[in-house]
């Protein structure tokens, strides 16, 4: 258990250090950052101060191990495009924004995926079971931001139940949550509809109503804790870019998460900051795939015994 | 062995199973008779595909829904109907009353629950009791089909298992609520030899001691000389020989019991080749006139061909009875 977890942190760690290099060599691929930072009328001294200042004359793993250090005690320098900011700082300030929109639209996949793909699979071919296949076509056809923008224009500029954009109610996170959930639905409840469809044949199941338990029972119980190892392996995905590819969305809604920062970094070309927004993401990444191999063990004995 | 007079513990009568697809329709438990006394076990033997399986999940009713139903007939359980019963009656019977042993204990227990678990869910179904007593009681299941060291076995997964044990396991699910009947599912098929010995000799201990009738379900008339009293011989969906096992294999009176019989490795004696029966049995859905063995039939003439044999008494006392002509003819 113990060495599953060590090799699990390890992998994580490690895949997280190549990605402290793609982040080094792209700023590096993207131009010389002298034609990036200096305004284009700088002098000869400037620049010469400027690469002195910035250790731009050191060979390449030099200026990367340089970087590294600083990273990992989360100094990636300080914002050019907010002056000032400090630019991890100022990333996972935003941070929190994200969390909670992407925990509401985690929370509505779940809540509404699951349920859906059970009854998909318990009553296969009826008109629940193509409802839900529909339901999920629907999902998977629909890019977000557009899902996004008819939304706004039905449930607030139309009958104006809800706020357009912004932050600050739980009402103001309803419409990018839902944006953001449906796509998700989709492919979660189709999982779980065929995963389910299998196991609910298996022998065990029968032997369960043999032993006299009751169809909920052997559906929720029996079925879904051994089918739900695979909608929870796309689940880890599903976090992750729940979380991380909330960008679109928050752009669209003017939530001011991370996603919304990572744009406007981007348009600035603010080097620093697009590196915070990068490792951040991993992080998450990392962490959502973490606790979803921990799950792994809670729920399947199989795994534990590996 | 048994008190004739007592009234039987499971009394089956004209049982149709039908099947519907869209090909058609076929019946693979057609016109069935046979009864169950206490402490008796009644082999029920044939090919796969004969509707061996399909007869034992009929009488705990758990037909594939849509697929299969039950026609006619009555399935009497000391005297009250199961086909009369409402499902949350029937789940009551399922397990407490009659209990099933299925054929995979590879995949027959469920691998994401203790083995401990699984026994006292059936506990808590049909015996509740305290939940501190629960895990007590499952080792005692546990002891009864004779796992080693149960006190640490209640803990494992069925993963942790080997292929015997998780037989023992299944095993123990199915004694713990004290059952009047166990409807064992070919339960030794996919068990090596010397366990499949001990497996059979267990289940015979359990009988001894509880008086549960058996309900074995098998391809095998090795094993169903050595455990079982009566003998259903089944034949594409039909019953075509019933009778004690003494009878049945000592004058065997249908050429497809015979032919089974036969096909029976012995140690002794010089034949050289083993036995078999030439030809397949008919798929599903044709459309027979006539005996369905006819084809594979050498004994066949031309009324085999064109008209369904009926259930002849073959000794004239009602205890060896089978479908064929020849039961007449001789």
């Amino acid at each position: 258990m113990l060495k599953y977890l060590a090799r699990r942190v390890g992998s994580s760690l490690f895949a997280l250090w190549v990605i402290t290099i793609i982040v080094f060599l792209l700023t590096h691929l993207s131009g010389n950052p002298v034609d990036a930072l200096l305004p284009d009328d700088a002098t000869k001294q400037q620049i010469d101060a400027f690469i002195r200042d910035w250790g731009l004359d050191k060979p390449l793993w030099q200026q990367y191990l340089t970087f590294l250090g600083n990273a990992v005690q989360g100094d990636f320098g300080t914002s050019l495009k907010w002056p000032g900011e400090d630019a991890m700082g100022f990333v996972l300030a935003r941070m929190p924004a994200t969390l909670q929109l992407g925990g509401i639209a985690i929370l509505i996949s779940l809540v509404v995926a699951l349920p859906l793909g059970v009854a998909a699979a318990v009553y296969k071919g009826s008109p629940v079971d193509n409802g839900a296949q529909m339901f999920a076509l629907l999902g998977q056809s629909i890019p977000n931001f557009w899902l996004g923008i008819v939304l706004i224009w039905v449930f607030s500029v139309w009958l104006g139940w809800l706020p357009t954009s912004g932050t600050g109610t739980f009402a103001h996170a309803i419409l990018p949550a839902i944006a953001i959930a449906w796509f998700q639905v989709s492919a979660l409840a189709r999982l779980t509809r065929s995963a389910m469809l299998e196991v609910l044949d298996a022998e065990y199941i029968k032997l369960a109503r043999v032993k006299g338990v009751g169809e909920f029972s052997v559906v929720w119980k029996h079925a879904l804790r051994n089918a739900a190892v695979v909608p929870l392996t796309y689940f880890g995905i599903l976090a992750a870019s729940i979380l991380t590819g909330s960008v679109v969305i928050e752009t669209v809604f003017s939530w001011p998460g991370m996603g919304w920062v990572a744009i406007e970094a981007i348009r600035g070309r603010d080097f620093p900051v697009v590196q915070a927004v990068i490792v951040a993401y991993a992080v998450i990444y990392m962490i959502s795939n973490l606790v979803v191999d921990l799950l792994y063990v809670a729920i399947d004995p199989r795994i534990r015994n590996d | 062995m048994t008190d004739v007079q007592e009234a039987p513990l499971l009394e089956v009568k004209d049982l149709r199973v039908k099947i519907s697809t869209k090909a058609g329709t076929f019946y693979p438990v057609n016109g069935h008779n046979f009864t169950l006394n206490k402490g008796e076990t009644l082999g029920i033997v044939g090919e796969s595909g004969s509707g061996k399986s399909m007869t034992a999940t009929s009488l705990v009713r758990l037909l594939p829904k849509h697929a299969a139903e039950v026609e006619s007939g009555s399935i009497e359980l000391e005297g009250r109907d199961l086909l009369k019963l409402s499902e949350a009656e029937m789940r009551k019977v399922r397990g407490s009353e009659i209990a099933m042993i299925l054929q995979d204990p590879q995949t027959s227990l469920n691998p994401s629950f203790t083995v401990g678990n699984q026994i006292s869910e059936a506990l808590s179904l049909h015996a509740p009791g305290p939940k501190k007593t629960m895990r007590e009681r499952a080792i005692n299941a546990l002891r009864k089909v004779k796992v080693a060291a149960p006190e640490h076995r209640v803990d494992c997964y069925p993963g942790e298992l080997s292929g015997g044990m998780r037989q023992r396991v299944v095993g123990a699910i199915a004694i713990s609520c004290e059952p009047k009947i166990i409807i064992a599912d070919e339960p030794t098929t996919s068990l090596d030899v010397t366990v499949q010995a001990q497996y059979l000799r267990l289940l015979k201990e359990l009988q001894d001691d509880t008086g549960m009738g058996i309900i074995f379900i098998t391809h095998d008339f090795g094993i169903v000389a050595n455990l079982c009293h009566k003998i259903v011989v089944m034949y594409y969906g039909r019953i075509v020989e019933s009778g004690t096992v003494e009878r049945i294999f000592a004058k065997p009176a249908h050429p497809y019991t015979e032919a089974l019989i036969g096909a029976v490795p012995k140690l002794r004696g010089h034949e050289g080749r083993l036995r078999t029966i030439k030809g397949q049995p008919p798929a599903p859905m044709e459309t027979l006139t006539g005996c369905p063995f006819a084809p594979r039939c050498d004994k066949a003439d031309s009324r085999c061909f064109n008209e369904l044999p009926p259930t002849f008494d073959a000794d004239g006392d009602g205890e060896h009875l089978a479908s064929c002509w020849r039961v007449i003819d001789q």
